[in-house]
């Protein structure tokens, strides 16, 4: 029980925290405190860590998820004046079983996944499984597009975490990833606006009512 | 075994003479009930020896029948299920007796009383069958006899409903079994049952009469999905028939399944899974939708659902436990499964029967109409909170002994198991508890409605004990409750026989029992010792009598209590997702608003979702067949000789 | 059964009352009052049982046994766990689901005695009541599973003493398992106490109760009872809480029992502390604070049983 398995399983918490909370400020909470949780993971696992890169790639990453995303939505709710209460599709408590049941998946996949080079702990990859399907699992059932960003968030997260621990370059995938989910933020960000202005609320179900 | 079958004769023949006294109603029902009473005593004796570790008597016989024989045997397992049809049956007569003698001169009671004589000898005939053709022909008289009391009130639409769909399923249910002797006799001359399992099969073969099995025996016991017959059917029986109808009958699919297991050797694992499987969904499902119900039967029917997935859930562990080679695990949850077939035949018979009782006596089955029943009928009440401590598996009472088996096997399971073996058992634990939750909600519900508080209607708080005769059998029943619950480590070394298995596990699976039985012994004591330190606090002082609580508000009717919907609704709530209760409300309107309503129903969801949809699609396919049936007899004839043509010209 | 096995439950018997002295006590330091006596829960228990009894007309036998009842369910219960190291006089493979079903005994009929009333207050917080614990329940029951496979034991002095006596291949070995079983029966100890964030044993709006209001018509030697036995299940579970985080063993019964007692009067400090420094979740909320506390029995299970 090291430090590592700690902050997975910090990790694994706050993705359940995410499928269980009833606000948007607290999910996006969530999702930065999961954003530093993984930066400070960079440093400890040790493919990258020691290095110079490895201790930017992870203040970075750090500083865009936990800190520089998270104002930019919490900005958004502002000044969208979004009602607080996130209305899933599916209940939280169902959501938070889902997310149980995905980590036992995770762990079953992870075991029978052939790795070219051993991971830093045996419960990264089933970690940076979880984080993925719980991210897709959060885009899909919630309504409000900001949550759905946080979704990716959380998605991004979990690819990241995998790369942290197996790919020899994780900085490349990361930096792809990383000014997707980017585009992603603003483009959202934009439509946040404008979904507001039109609509009054910020429902991505209103949006298929402009279809024909 | 002669015995057995004269006791059966008696049975049978009684029944026969009520049929011809028809006219003297009160002389046929006391023939056909005194027949049973003695026909079932007489039986029983060979029964309790073949039981209690005797020797298991045959008798074999040739039959003309193609793959037919007399072929008859009570092993031990048998005779424990013949057991529980000859202890409830005769109880539920008797307690049915003063109810079809007040139907005297609005229908005629013979049929009645000759089917249920009938049911019960082809129940037991069913259990000591060891030929499939015989064991078939049983399991269809035992269907007619029930189908005919099953529809009983046939002057009710809801009832011939009832029939139909029971009639439907059950045939469904049948036409598996064929398929299931057919496939493991088809190398043989014979369907004797020892042919069939020294037969060679192979694993696919096997595999595919289990489920031949699990489906044709799990539509008699009530499996979820299969189960759908079950909520229709036993609301529409007289009371006293539902109480066997749940008892006896369901639990004969249970043998069938149980006698499966046991006739091709060790089961593997796979089937355990299935099992549990099954066991979790009609757990699960039964609670949540029983906890949905206002009718007191259709409730009832619905936790009958329950109990045979808990049944399920330990044939599964018993099954894991043998394919597994954990003797100690198998013998914990077939030694558990089995205990839960007493005991819930006991307790389902008693919840049914005084049920029954207060139907009767309140004129209504709806439990949002009754309440305040334990003032008005302290036995009858009493006697069903027995029931409903005992179904809650709540020590001190039979329950919680059979439950508290198979969760020791499960634990077992999880705690010594490889990992599949350990996630087998911890889907038991967890179903087993959130179960055991839900059922006490359910039954605190009922309860709660029914018997306590004030009633809801006059005619409800008119109500009365029933007379000594209809009272008796249900205290005979809820002493039944308390004493397999005390004796719970004796009845399981008495029913080790029935096992099969390995007897040197058997002390795990006692051991524990001894200390529930010192807990629960520990638990009567204490309550007592507190009862009688209450009672010496007390004396002396001031015990006055007051209204309840009432918050300061002026004018308290019956009618601000709550109610069994609104009790159940956060609950109901939660399961939304597996219910499909529909709500039609009036929301009160205007500065002065008049009037308001808010209602509720559940039907079975499956039914709703799944079985209604198929069948109207298939109706619907074969209403275009409607031309082929004329009407004229000229284009019949046709038909036939068409059809012979063909067969003719097909054998060329 | 030596007599050192009767040192737990003597022990519950006389300083259960005592834990709920330590809440209130922490709760008024936080609030910044004195608070009420040590001994304010002995003097209370004493003036009821001095008391006559009033009943109410529409209540039936099952009203004035379900106090005796439910003490008497904890009664047996208090049997069943260890202080600790030092075991239990009641102790077999299996006496967990045995003290869970016990508890369900309590549940049954203080839910069946309150809706004897046909009060609609008494009514609504039965309904409550049993929604909750039918959800605490399989965390319970599904932590105490965890703590079987992980111990290898299936009673509860013998998991208790197991993962006290080895504390190294226990908690250093699976760590997040048995924390997450902790947090797990942590919430269903706050949540079948009736504690906050569940319930608050202080409210005053028959509307917001949920054990309180179950109660309403009880007084006298029956309310005495009722709160005896309240006080030793608040022992019951937490001397479970208590003896997973605390796992000292000394090897002196007496030793360990009385660690356990002082870790017993921290976890009462704790409730108050988080009695003071949150609110009541609202009653939609409380189904999914329990089904988290079952995911993380879940949780446990999954790392317990996780490949490796």
């Amino acid at each position: 029980m090291g430090f590592i398995e700690i902050l997975l399983v910090l990790v694994i918490v706050t993705d359940l925290a995410l499928l269980g909370a009833s606000r948007i400020n607290s999910c996006i909470r969530f999702a930065a405190a999961q954003g530093i949780l993984l930066g400070v993971l960079t440093l400890v696992s040790g493919a990258e860590g020691h290095t110079l890169r490895g201790i930017a790639l992870a203040i970075v990453s750090a500083g865009v998820k936990g800190v520089l995303f998270p104002a930019l939505m919490t900005r958004a709710i502002r000044e969208a004046r979004v009602r607080r209460e996130i209305e899933p599709v599916v209940g939280y408590t169902t959501s938070v079983l889902v997310g149980v049941a995905s980590l036992a998946v995770s762990l079953w996949i992870s075991s029978r996944l052939p790795l070219v080079r051993p991971a830093a702990s045996t419960l990264v990859v089933p970690t940076a499984f979880t984080t993925i399907l719980v991210g897709l699992f959060l885009i899909l059932s919630r309504k409000k597009a900001l949550n759905q960003v946080t979704g990716y968030l959380v998605l991004e997260n979990g690819i990241y975490s995998f790369g942290v621990a197996l790919v020899e370059a994780p900085f490349l995938v990361e930096l792809g990833v990383l000014l997707d989910v980017f585009v992603a933020v603003f483009v959202m960000g934009i439509t946040i606006f404008h979904i507001n202005r039109t609509f009054d609320r910020i429902d991505t179900d209103l949006l298929s009512s402009l279809k024909d | 075994m002669e015995q057995v079958l004269l006791g059966l004769a008696a049975l049978v023949l009684s029944g026969l003479a009520a049929l011809v006294l028809q006219r003297a109603a009160k002389l046929a029902a006391l023939v056909a009930t005194g027949g049973a009473v003695l026909g079932s005593a007489i039986a029983l004796v060979p029964v309790l020896r073949a039981l209690t570790g005797g020797e298991a008597p045959s008798l074999h016989a040739a039959w003309s029948v193609p793959y037919g024989s007399l072929s008859l045997e009570l092993d031990a397992l048998s005779a424990l299920f013949a057991g529980i049809v000859l202890v409830l049956s005769p109880l539920a007569w008797i307690q049915g007796v003063g109810r079809l003698v007040a139907l005297e001169g609005k229908r005629s009671l013979g049929p009645p009383l000759f089917f249920q004589n009938l049911l019960a000898a082809s129940m037991v005939l069913v259990v000591i069958a060891r030929n499939g053709v015989l064991f078939l022909l049983a399991w269809e008289v035992m269907f007619t006899a029930s189908f005919f009391l099953v529809t009983f009130h046939d002057d009710d639409e809801s009832v011939r409903d009832a029939g139909w769909t029971y009639l439907v399923a059950t045939h469904l249910g049948t036409a598996f079994l064929f398929g299931l002797f057919v496939l493991l006799g088809a190398g043989s001359q014979s369907f004797d049952f020892d042919r069939l399992a020294a037969a060679p099969h192979t694993p696919v073969a096997t595999g595919l009469a289990f489920v031949f099995a699990l489906v044709g025996f799990g539509t008699k016991a009530g499996f979820v999905p299969l189960h759908s017959w079950l909520p229709g059917a036993y609301p529409a029986a007289p009371h006293h028939v539902t109480a066997v109808l749940s008892g006896a009958m369901s639990k004969m699919g249970i043998y069938g399944i149980a006698r499966f297991l046991t006739l091709l050797g060790p089961p593997p694992a796979w089937w355990g899974w299935v099992l549990v499987g099954v066991g979790l969904t009609s757990g699960l499902f039964g609670i949540i939708s029983a906890l949905a119900q206002k009718d007191l039967k259709r409730f009832l029917g619905f936790s009958s659902i329950e109990n045979v997935g808990v049944v399920a859930l330990g044939l599964g562990v018993g099954v894991i436990g043998q394919a597994t080679g954990h003797p100690v695990v198998a013998v914990m949850g077939h030694g558990g499964a089995l205990l839960h077939v007493i005991n819930h035949a006991m307790m389902k018979g008693l919840l049914f029967l005084s049920a029954g009782s207060i139907a009767d006596a309140t004129g209504t089955r709806e439990m949002e109409k009754q309440g305040g029943l334990l003032k008005r009928m302290p036995r009858t009440g009493s006697a069903f909170l027995v029931g409903a401590v005992a179904i809650s598996a709540l020590p001190p009472l039979n329950g919680f002994a059979s439950e508290l088996l198979i969760y020791l096997g499960a634990a077992r399971e999880a705690t010594l198991g490889s990992t599949s073996t350990a996630v087998h058992g911890l889907a038991v634990i967890g179903a087993l508890a959130l179960m055991g939750g839900l059922a006490a909600a359910a039954f605190t519900r009922v309860s709660g409605a029914i018997l306590l508080g004030e009633p809801r209607t006059d005619a409800v708080g008119r109500a009365s004990e029933p007379s000594l005769l209809a009272g008796a059998p249900i205290f005979v029943l809820a002493a039944a409750c308390l004493a397999l619950g005390l004796g719970a480590q004796v009845v399981l070394e008495a029913i080790a026989p029935a096992l099969s298995l390995v007897r040197a596990s058997l002390g795990f699976a006692t051991g524990p029992l001894a200390y529930v039985v010192v807990a629960s012994c520990a638990l009567l004591l204490l309550v007592a010792l507190l009862a009688t330190l209450r009672l010496a606090l007390l004396s002396g002082r001031r015990v006055e009598a007051a209204g309840t609580w009432d918050c300061g508000y002026v004018r308290p009717t019956a009618r601000i209590q709550y109610t069994a919907s609104s009790f159940a609704q956060p609950l109901v709530e939660l399961f939304s997702g597996a219910l499909r209760t529909r709500r039609s409300t009036v929301l009160p309107a205007g500065i002065f608003p008049k009037e308001a309503s808010h209602a509720t129903e559940t039907p079975d969801a499956l039914t709703e979702e799944v079985y209604r949809p198929v069948f109207t699609a298939i109706r619907s396919a074969l209403v275009r067949l409607h031309g082929l049936q004329g009407g004229r007899l000229q284009v019949y004839v046709l038909y036939i000789a068409l059809t012979l043509l063909f067969l003719l010209i097909f054998q060329l | 059964m030596s007599p050192a096995t009767l040192i737990p439950p003597i022990l519950a018997l006389v300083l259960a009352p005592f834990l709920l002295a330590i809440v209130n006590r922490t709760k008024a330091a936080f609030a910044g009052r004195r608070g009420q006596p040590w001994l304010q829960q002995y003097y209370d228990l004493a003036k009821l049982l001095r008391k006559g009894a009033v009943y109410s007309r529409t209540t039936t036998w099952v009203f004035r046994a379900g106090p005796i009842v439910s003490l008497a369910a904890v009664l047996v219960a208090t049997a069943i766990v260890p202080l600790g190291g030092a075991r239990a006089p009641l102790s077999f493979e299996g006496d967990i689901v045995l003290l869970a079903y016990l508890l369900g005994v309590v549940r049954f009929f203080t839910v069946l005695a309150a809706l004897d009333t046909g009060s609609p207050f008494e009514g609504m917080g039965a309904s409550r009541e049993v929604q909750f614990s039918a959800l605490a329940e399989p965390a319970l029951l599904l932590g105490l599973a965890a703590l079987a496979r992980l111990t290898g034991k299936l009673s509860l002095s013998e998991i208790v003493a197991t993962i006290s006596g080895d504390p190294r291949a226990t908690w250093f070995a699976e760590g997040p398992a048995l924390v997450f079983v902790v947090v797990a029966l942590a919430i269903v100890f706050l949540a079948e106490n009736a504690r906050i964030p569940v319930d608050d044993p202080n409210t005053h709006l028959e509307l917001t109760m949920i054990h309180e209001v179950m109660v309403l018509d009880h007084g006298g030697v029956d309310l005495a009872f009722i709160e005896y036995g309240a006080a030793l299940k608040l022992w019951v579970l937490g001397s479970i809480v208590v003896g997973l985080v605390l796992p000292v063993r000394t090897g002196a019964v007496l030793v360990d029992a009385l660690v356990t007692v002082l870790g017993l009067g921290a976890l009462a400090v704790a409730t108050g502390a988080v009695e003071s420094s949150m609110a009541r979740l609202r009653l939609l909320r409380v189904p999914q604070l329990l089904v988290g506390a079952g995911a993380f029995s879940a949780l446990a299970l999954i790392f317990i049983l996780m490949p490796r």
